[in-house]
């Protein structure tokens, strides 16, 4: 197998991460749903922590983009 | 082909060229974009907070609305030793916010993007919180890494995470807001190729064409929400991590 093949397998591996974070993300948005169903008052308060906790979700998915990025390109 | 010639190199907008002559110094467009963001942001302060009018208009109502969202952040997550922390927050947020949002605008660089910004950032913030703690609490602040508690035969397992966990924090603010603005430029960089790609090869590519022109723009709607949603992401942290500092847990 020659280097380029091995590159583009690697960065396709490299973003298998991301089946974990989409489940992550997924967690996060149906408990807000949820929370924010039960109690739509509190909405101001959670949505802050659901935005903020899809962040960090998000930046999981990012590295592993970046490593693939970093693979490909660099 | 003419498709064979054309490559995709996303990582090419990122290159520091010197700007106005460099000025006698390494002054490279990164750094012009920062002087321009802080510019804006000072010059929305200065004007919008010149008026004093008891019923703003709308630059007032901008530059209060951005003072009260940041100055409420501190609070609510600080506590009132917030306020203390205000200035330094205010600064923290709209830098970044600045270079997310600047570099949106074709051929504006994104400072943020580079890996030494965001490090330098995130290190200033690490340095603070440690020094903020240590001036708050003494040698008590090495009681931050063994939670009250917990069992005393947990020590060689709980110190060392904890050590770690803490050390980590600049590592991961730093990647985060570099990787994501790294990650939507390149995005856009690989979905522009797209186009160009598909326009070498006829009318039928030019009609393919809008695929991905379509997806661009939707991009673009997606990556103004990351810009703001990573400064603020930023300076929440920030403040959790000065919370930890004056409280202890």
């Amino acid at each position: 197998m020659d280097v380029a093949a091995a590159r583009e397998l690697g960065a396709g591996i490299a973003v298998i991460a991301l089946a974990g974070v989409g489940i992550g993300i997924g967690n996060i948005f149906s408990a807000l749903v949820t929370s924010i169903a039960r109690n739509p008052s509190a909405r101001d308060q959670v949505f802050g922590l659901g935005i903020l906790g899809f962040a960090l979700t998000e930046a999981v998915a990012l590295f592993a983009l970046l490593i693939a990025f970093l693979i490909l390109f660099a | 082909m003419a498709a064979e010639s054309i490559k995709i190199e996303p990582l090419e907008q990122f290159d520091l060229h010197r700007v106005l002559g460099g000025l006698g110094v390494n002054f490279t467009q990164a750094n012009l974009v920062m002087v321009i963001g802080a510019m804006l942001v000072m010059a929305l302060l200065f004007y919008g907070a010149r008026p004093r009018a008891v019923v703003p208009g709308r630059l007032q109502a901008a530059a209060e609305l951005a003072h009260d969202f940041i100055y409420r952040m501190a609070i609510d997550q600080i506590g009132p030793e917030g306020k203390r922390f205000f200035p330094f927050l205010f600064t923290l947020f709209f830098f970044v916010l600045m270079g997310n949002l600047l570099g949106l605008i074709p051929f504006v660089f994104t400072y943020t993007s580079h890996i030494a910004v965001t490090a330098a950032l995130a290190i200033m913030v690490i340095v603070l919180v440690t020094v903020v703690a240590l001036m708050e609490h003494g040698l008590n602040f090495f009681t931050y890494f063994f939670p009250a508690g917990a069992p005393v035969w947990l020590a060689p397992l709980i110190v060392p995470i904890e050590i770690i966990s803490y050390l980590s924090r600049p590592v991961s603010l730093s990647i985060r807001l570099f990787a994501n603005m790294v990650a939507g430029h390149v995005m856009f960089a690989v979905f522009a190729t797209f186009i160009v790609m598909l326009g070498s090869i006829g009318v039928i590519g030019m009609l393919g064409a809008a695929g991905p022109l379509a997806i661009n723009v939707v991009l673009m709607g997606f990556e103004l929400l990351v810009a703001a949603l990573q400064a603020y992401v930023f300076a929440i942290l920030t403040c959790i991590y000065l919370h930890d500092a004056v409280h202890l847990h």
